[in-house]
């Protein structure tokens, strides 16, 4: 009997399974995007409209004292692409709780956080690529990096941590709201408040105050400004240290959470 | 073959509570299942049997009492337990953008057998289903017999000594049934321990070597099929009359073969017995006596509204709601 020699003795083989099982997942899901390419080419288009629209529509208009203002603008867009990506992640979990999957899988002798840490880090390959897109699309519209070729790398990595940590938020709102319509109402309000009232489009500087106060302390700003600093220049390191701060506490606080949530899903 | 504990039980159960708010959906129930036998859950809509399944499979956890698969308790070591189960639940779990193939292989990997081995047994489970021709096309295509076969051969990719299917033929046609009752037979016949849920009296009969009903959370009759089926009556002689006054003559006369009813029209008259043939006889000389003219006269097996119209007084389902059909219903409200 095969299933049987399988007692974890060792933590060494628990940790192989919890590796074996979340790439198991992670797969499935990434088989999903092939399969349904239609979901990628829509979380495609939104975020190259966003540029296209910035850059020539309100571009004009919007002046932001000492850079271009696409410069300015593409971290921002980065930011509110990977986070608004993240809505899919909750979206995708509710339906997978509906379609019986989830029971299914609790029902298997794989490691607890593997379907939530599968689907996680599916999207976040997902976000990698729709990155990749907006950066070819940035570059077309005269997006120029003024630092190095390593510092916007830098800033890619840190968009794609920052984007974990947003998956692992919605992954929690997904496993509790239940169905994807929910999970996809109840993250509107959030994803508003998070990105538009941020530096993700305009400088905080022209806010009222107590609007400023709080949209100069909240993690989509941070992120934007980390990203921002390592492609334009100026002093990096404090808002760099400041996101990465931000994402893996998002990280350490929503991730044990989803998935003390994923154990009472039935 | 897994050895089963010392006591040979394969599933035991004692004093089972469960309630979701104000819902009782387990009100204390205890039984046994013997490595290798069957076990029939047999209740209307709302019954528990969902539930019960639900805990034995680790997925809930039971309010009161206690339950181990294998001598393991499914609440204190549940890890334990999932490597040695099978489950395939009420409704079809089947990743529908992945091919039949790939779903077995998932399954397979998340059982963590080799890569090898998940690969020789999902090609044998594709041609025991009758999946071949579809195993290589996105489970979405599928109709939901297939869905249903593609269900059952994952709850069955690493070969778990006890296997928990959850009303596994509704939704199929007759065809489709019967050959997986064949399925399901040769699984038993391998020595896998069963529990096996569904509404109808002959699935259970056919499948089950002892049949627990369950109405309300609570265990109402047991007993092997044809002991129920003696209780309760296994079969059914209709005499339908012209008016309502010729029925209840009828009715009176025919007390003597069985336990008679009138049906809510009052026209017919319902017996149940256990000798269909030998009743049928009775009746017609009686009726004959009695100078008493059917408009037909007719003998069916019992269905689960007798066995609950018998058992409980009221009939099955009626006083529940229908579930909407395929929709996982009333589950969607979390159990905190
Ligand atoms: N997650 C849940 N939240 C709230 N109530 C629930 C939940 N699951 C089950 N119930 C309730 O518990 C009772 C038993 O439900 P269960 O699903 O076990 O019945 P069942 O015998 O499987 O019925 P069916 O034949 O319709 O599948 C029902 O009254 C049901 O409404
Ligand atoms: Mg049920």
């Amino acid at each position: 009997m095969t299933s049987l020699g399988v007692t974890p003795s060792t933590i060494g083989r628990r940790l192989a399974w919890t590796v074996s099982d979340t790439l198991a997942i992670t797969w499935r899901n990434l088989l999903t995007l092939v399969r349904l390419p239609q979901l990628l080419v829509f979380s495609t288009i939104e975020p190259v409209i966003f540029v296209l629209l910035f850059r020539y529509v309100f571009g004009g208009a919007i002046t932001v004292p000492g850079v271009a203002y696409v410069d300015y603008l593409m971290p921002g867009i980065f930011v509110q692409t990977v986070a608004f990506g993240a809505v899919n992640t909750g979206v995708g979990l509710a339906e997978d709780l509906r379609k019986g999957l989830i029971e299914r899988f609790r029902s298997l002798p794989m490691a607890r956080s593997a379907v939530l840490a599968g689907r996680t880090l599916a999207d976040l390959t997902r976000d990698a690529f729709v990155i990749a897109l907006m950066c070819a699309v940035g570059f077309a519209v005269d997006f120029r990096v003024h630092t190095s070729a390593w510092a916007f790398l830098g800033a890619i990595g840190l968009l794609l941590l920052f984007a974990f940590a947003m998956t692992w938020v919605f992954a929690l709102i997904g496993m509790w709201t239940r169905n994807a319509e929910s999970a996809g109402a109840a993250s509107f309000p959030i994803m508003a408040v998070l990105v538009f009232a941020s530096s993700s489009f305009v400088p905080t500087a022209g806010m009222p105050d107590w609007l400023r106060a709080y949209a100069d302390h909240q993690p989509v700003s941070a992120a934007a400004d980390a990203a921002r600093a390592l492609v334009l220049g100026g002093p990096t390191a404090g808002k760099v240290l400041t996101s990465v701060a931000w994402s893996a506490g998002i990280i350490a606080v929503f991730s044990p959470l989803a998935v003390w949530r994923y154990q009472r899903s039935a | 073959m897994q050895s089963p504990p010392a006591d040979g039980k394969a599933i035991s159960v004692e004093g089972l509570g469960k309630r979701f708010g104000k819902v009782v959906a387990l009100d204390g129930i205890s039984f046994e299942v013997a490595a290798g036998a069957v076990l029939g859950l047999l209740g209307p809509n709302g019954a528990g049997k969902t539930t019960t399944v639900r805990i034995l499979t680790t997925i809930l956890r039971p309010d009161q009492g206690r339950a181990t698969v294998l001598g393991i308790d499914v609440a204190r070591n549940s890890q334990a337990v999932r490597e040695r189960i099978g489950l395939a639940g009420q409704y079809a779990a089947v990743d529908e953008n992945l091919t039949g193939r790939e779903n077995l292989r998932l399954i397979g990997r998340l059982t963590h057998q080799s890569g090898s081995v998940v690969k020789k047994r999902a090609g044998e489970l594709i041609e025991r289903f009758g999946l071949a021709a579809a195993a290589d096309r996105v489970a979405r295509t599928y109709s939901g017999g297939m869905r249903r076969r593609l269900d059952l051969a994952a709850a069955l990719i690493h070969k778990p000594p006890v296997l928990f299917l959850d009303e596994p033929t509704t939704g199929l046609d007759p065809a489709s049934r019967s050959e997986l009752w064949e399925v399901i037979a040769e699984l038993v016949a391998d020595g896998t321990t069963l529990l096996v849920t569904t509404h109808y009296l002959e699935e259970a009969d056919r499948l089950a070597n002892r049949i627990i009903v369950i109405d309300g959370g609570k265990i109402i009759a047991e007993g092997t099929a044809a002991e129920l089926k003696s209780r309760i009556g296994g079969v059914v002689v209709e005499v339908a009359l012209a008016d309502q006054a010729q029925a209840a003559r009828a009715s009176a006369a025919l007390g003597a073969v069985g336990t008679c009813s009138l049906t809510p029209g009052g026209k017919t008259v319902e017996i149940k017995v256990s000798d269909g043939t030998r009743t049928l006889v009775n009746v017609v000389r009686i009726l004959d006596q009695e100078r008493l003219e059917p408009i037909s006269l007719a003998m069916r097996e019992s269905t689960l509204d007798d066995v609950f119209l018998t058992l409980t007084g009221h009939k099955a389902a009626s006083n529940k709601a229908e579930p909407a059909p395929g929709g996982r219903r009333r589950s969607r409200w979390g159990e905190g």
